[in-house]
C-alpha cells in the first residue's frame, strides 16, 4: 500500500527509445511510478505495450540498440540508470533480483543448480563455500523443492518447469534483494503449477519484506498478487491505482474494455465486450491519446492533446474524460479493420 | 440428441524409444508414451464440445486424431455415421474430409509466409474443386474475408503484414473455405492477447450460429471453455476423467481433478477466495501411475484407487471415472459464481 515512507523504487518520466534506420521508435514514453518497500506492483498490458521493456530498463538489461533516452530511475534514493555496467552488475542481484518467463533459459544447463546458487551467493556475500552451500540448500527448501538435499546436485534439465521456476526464484532471492522484477513468471507454466508459484512468491515476499514489480499480461495473476496495478498501453501508463479499484471500477476506457474482454465464470454464451482493432505499432502511434482510434468515448480533444495521468476515482488515469474540460465534441469511433 | 461425431475407445501410443542399437548396447527397454489412452466422446450437431486439461494430457493429440493427422493405435472415430478409418474410394474420402477442418494454435506457424492471403484461403476451394471458374473463386474468397471481418483488399497481402489476431481470422477463413460442418479448434486463442481473444471468440460464436457449425474446442483456459462450450470433457494423462454439460461441470464438479482445475481459475471478482495450490505435478505419460492415474495427487485416494482403473460411469447427463464418486465417499460440492459487476 502506498505510504508516506520514501519509495524503494522511483521511476520518473522514463523514456526508452530504439533508433532504427527509419527513425527513432519510442517504446516506453514518459512512464512514472514508484514502489514502496514490501509492495507488489503489477504491470499489465498486451504484447508490445512496453511492460517488459520498463522492467528491463530498471534492472539495466535493455537489449541494444534500445536505450534509456530520458528520465531517471532511483533505487533507495540512489540513481541507478546512469551507473556504469560493472556497478550496475553489483546492484543487480544484490539489491534487485530478476525472474524471467522461461526458467530453462534463465539457468545454465551445464552447471548443477547448487553450483549456480553457490556462485551467486558468493558473488554478493562474503561466505565460505560450505556456508554458501548450506545457504543454497536452505533456499531450495524454502522454495519448496522436495528432497532438496540430493536435488541440489541435479542439473536444470532434470527438473520440471514448475520446479525450475522455483530454482530461479531461489536464485533471485540469494542475496536478499529489496526488489524483485518478475517478468511473466507464471506464463510458461500450467495452471495448477501457476497457482503454486504465485502462492510461493506471495509468501516469500511477505516473509522477506521484498517489493515486487510483477510484469504480466494475465489480469488474474495481478488480481491475486498485486497491491497496486499499472495498466500500460502503447508505451504509456493508461491507468494506475489500487488493484481492487482498477479491476472493479476501471476509469480508463481501455482498462474497461480489457476487463470486459476477459471471460467470466457466471455468464455464459453471451458476447464478450470487445475492443475493436488492435494496439498500434510503434511506428504509427496516433496523435493525441494513443487509444483514441479504438475508443467509444473519444472527442475532438483526444485526437489532438495527449492526456497525462490525472486523478480518476481512487486511481489515476490518462484520459480526458476525467478532466474538467472533458473530451470535447464527440467523434465517432473508426470502423473496425478499416 | 442426434450424435454427429462419435469417438470410441480411442488410443494413440507414440514410440519414443532410443534407437535399436542404443537399446541393445545399453540394455534399455522400449518406451511408449500413452498420449491418448481410451477416450469415448460423442458430439451432437451444432454444439461445442471442449476438451480441457494441462499440457501433456493428450488433448491436442485427440484433435489431431479426429482430423486424421495421426492414425489411431486403437478405437474408432465416426463422423456423421461414417467410420473414418474405413478404406473407401478417393472421391468419397475427399467428400468426407471437406466437411471437417482444423484451426491451429499458432497463427504465425500455420500460414505459409510465401503465399498471399488470397491463395491461402483459395487453396481448399481449389483442392476440393468447389469453384466454377476464376470469378467464382474470387467471389468466394472475398466473401470469406468479409465473414471474418477482414476486407477483400487484404487478400493481396502476405501473412507477415497482419497481427496475431488478424492471422487467426485468416486461419478461420481458410478453415471455412471448404464449407465444413465440423471444426476442430486446437487452442485457437491461447497465443493471443485478451482483447483480441475476445474478438476471436465472439467471431467463432457468431459463425457457429450463422453456419450451424459443430466445434471440438481444445483449450487449457477454463474461463474460455466455460464461456463457449455446450459440454466439456476434462482430460488427465490421456483419459477423459469427467464429462458433463458445462453448467453441471462448473457448478457441481465431481472428479477431484476437475475440482482442482476449477480451484486454479484466477479470481477476478476479488472475493478474497484463496486459490488452493495443489501439490504435485502431472506424472510422465511414459510411466503413468497404476489404477486411477490421478491417485498420487488425489486427497481422497485409497487402496482401490491405486490398483483398479476406474470406469466412466454415467451421472447427471455426463460421466465420471472415479471410485470415490461411485462409492459415495467424496462429498458433493456446489459452486456459485457471481456475475461481473
Amino acid at each position: 500500500m502506498a505510504t508516506n515512507n520514501p519509495p524503494l523504487l522511483e521511476v520518473r518520466n522514463l523514456r526508452v527509445e530504439f533508433p532504427t534506420r527509419r527513425g527513432t521508435l519510442i517504446a516506453v514514453d514518459n512512464v512514472s511510478f514508484e514502489i514502496s518497500p514490501g509492495e507488489v506492483l503489477g504491470v499489465v498490458g498486451e504484447s508490445g505495450a512496453g511492460k517488459s521493456l520498463t522492467g528491463n530498463a530498471i534492472i539495466g538489461l535493455l537489449e541494444p540498440p534500445g536505450r534509456i533516452a530520458a528520465g531517471e530511475i532511483r533505487l533507495e534514493g540512489r540513481r541507478i540508470d546512469t551507473l556504469p555496467y560493472e556497478e550496475m552488475r553489483k546492484v543487480r542481484g544484490a539489491r534487485i533480483g530478476a525472474i524471467f518467463q522461461d526458467p530453462l533459459t534463465s539457468l545454465n544447463p551445464l552447471y548443477s543448480v547448487g553450483r549456480q546458487l553457490v556462485e551467486t551467493i558468493q558473488t554478493h556475500k562474503q561466505l565460505s563455500a560450505t556456508a554458501a552451500r548450506a545457504r543454497a540448500l536452505e533456499l531450495l527448501k524454502e522454495v519448496g523443492i522436495p528432497g532438496a538435499e540430493h536435488r541440489i546436485d541435479h542439473y536444470p534439465h532434470q527438473f520440471s518447469g514448475g520446479m525450475r521456476q522455483r530454482v530461479v526464484i531461489a536464485l533471485a532471492l540469494c542475496a536478499d534483494p529489496r526488489l524483485i522484477v518478475a517478468d511473466e513468471p507464471t506464463t510458461a507454466l500450467d495452471v495448477s503449477i501457476q497457482a503454486q508459484i504465485i502462492a510461493l512468491l506471495k509468501r516469500l515476499c511477505r516473509e522477506h519484506k521484498t517489493a515486487v514489480m510483477l510484469v504480466t499480461h494475465d489480469m488474474g495473476v495481478i488480481a491475486e498478487t498485486a497491491d497496486r496495478v499499472a495498466v500500460m498501453y502503447a508505451g504509456r501508463i493508461a491507468e494506475i491505482g489500487p488493484v481492487r479499484d482498477v479491476i472493479k471500477h476501471a476509469q480508463h476506457p481501455y482498462t474497461k474494455g480489457l476487463m470486459g474482454s476477459i471471460p467470466h465464470l457466471g455468464e455464459r454464451g453471451e458476447r464478450l465486450t470487445q475492443i475493436d482493432g488492435s494496439m498500434p505499432r510503434l511506428t504509427e502511434i496516433p496523435r493525441g491519446c494513443a487509444f483514441n482510434p479504438r475508443c467509444t468515448f473519444r472527442g475532438e480533444r483526444c485526437l489532438v492533446d495527449r492526456p497525462e495521468l490525472m486523478a480518476a476515482g481512487a486511481s489515476r488515469a490518462a484520459c480526458w474524460l476525467h478532466d474538467a474540460r472533458g473530451v470535447g465534441a464527440p467523434v465517432a469511433k473508426e470502423p473496425a479493420n478499416a | 440428441m442426434p450424435e454427429f461425431v462419435r469417438i470410441d475407445g480411442l488410443k494413440r501410443y507414440f514410440d519414443v524409444s532410443p534407437p535399436w542399437l542404443v537399446r541393445k548396447l545399453e540394455n534399455r527397454p522400449r518406451q511408449i508414451v500413452q498420449a491418448v489412452d481410451g477416450v469415448d466422446i460423442t458430439i451432437a450437431k451444432g454444439e461445442t464440445f471442449s476438451l480441457v486439461g494441462e499440457s501433456g494430457c493428450g488433448k491436442s493429440t485427440v484433435a489431431r486424431l479426429v482430423v486424421g493427422l495421426y492414425p489411431p493405435t486403437a478405437g474408432t472415430i465416426a463422423f456423421d455415421g461414417h467410420d473414418m478409418a474405413q478404406r473407401r474410394k478417393g472421391s468419397e474420402t475427399s467428400a468426407l474430409r471437406r466437411r471437417l477442418q482444423m484451426i491451429f494454435q499458432d497463427p504465425y506457424a500455420s500460414l505459409n509466409p510465401r503465399w498471399r492471403v488470397f491463395d491461402i484461403i483459395a487453396e481448399p476451394i481449389r483442392a476440393f474443386g468447389l469453384a466454377r471458374d476464376k470469378a467464382d473463386l474470387r467471389k468466394q474468397v472475398e466473401d470469406l474475408l468479409r465473414q471474418v471481418r477482414l476486407t477483400p483488399a487484404d487478400g493481396a497481402k502476405f501473412p507477415h503484414e497482419f497481427s496475431g489476431g488478424q492471422r487467426q481470422r485468416i486461419s478461420i477463413a481458410r478453415a471455412l473455405a471448404s464449407r465444413p460442418e465440423f471444426l476442430v479448434c486446437d487452442e485457437p486463442t491461447s497465443a493471443l492477447d485478451v482483447s483480441v481473444q475476445a474478438q476471436i471468440l465472439n467471431l467463432m460464436m457468431d459463425l457457429q450460429r450463422r453456419l450451424q457449425l459443430t466445434y471440438l474446442f481444445i483449450s487449457h483456459n477454463l474461463a474460455v471453455v466455460y464461456h463457449i462450450s455446450t459440454r466439456v470433457g476434462v482430460m488427465y494423462l490421456g483419459r477423459v476423467v469427467e464429462q458433463a454439460p458445462t453448467e453441471t461441470l462448473f457448478r457441481r464438479p465431481k472428479h477431484p481433478y476437475t475440482r482442482m482445475l476449477l480451484d486454479t481459475i484466477p479470481d477476478l471478482e476479488m472475493t478474497g477466495r484463496q486459490r488452493m495450490p495443489v501439490g504435485g505435478e502431472v506424472p510422465s505419460p511414459i510411466n503413468p501411475p497404476s489404477g486411477c492415474t490421478f491417485h498420487p495427487r488425489c486427497p481422497f485416494a485409497n487402496e482401490r484407487c491405486k490398483i483398479e482403473r476406474p470406469k466412466a460411469l454415467p451421472i447427471e447427463g455426463g460421466s465420471v471415472a472415479c471410485h470415490g464418486i461411485e462409492e459415495g465417499r467424496i462429498p458433493v460440492e456446489e459452486r456459485r459464481y457471481e456475475k461481473a459487476s
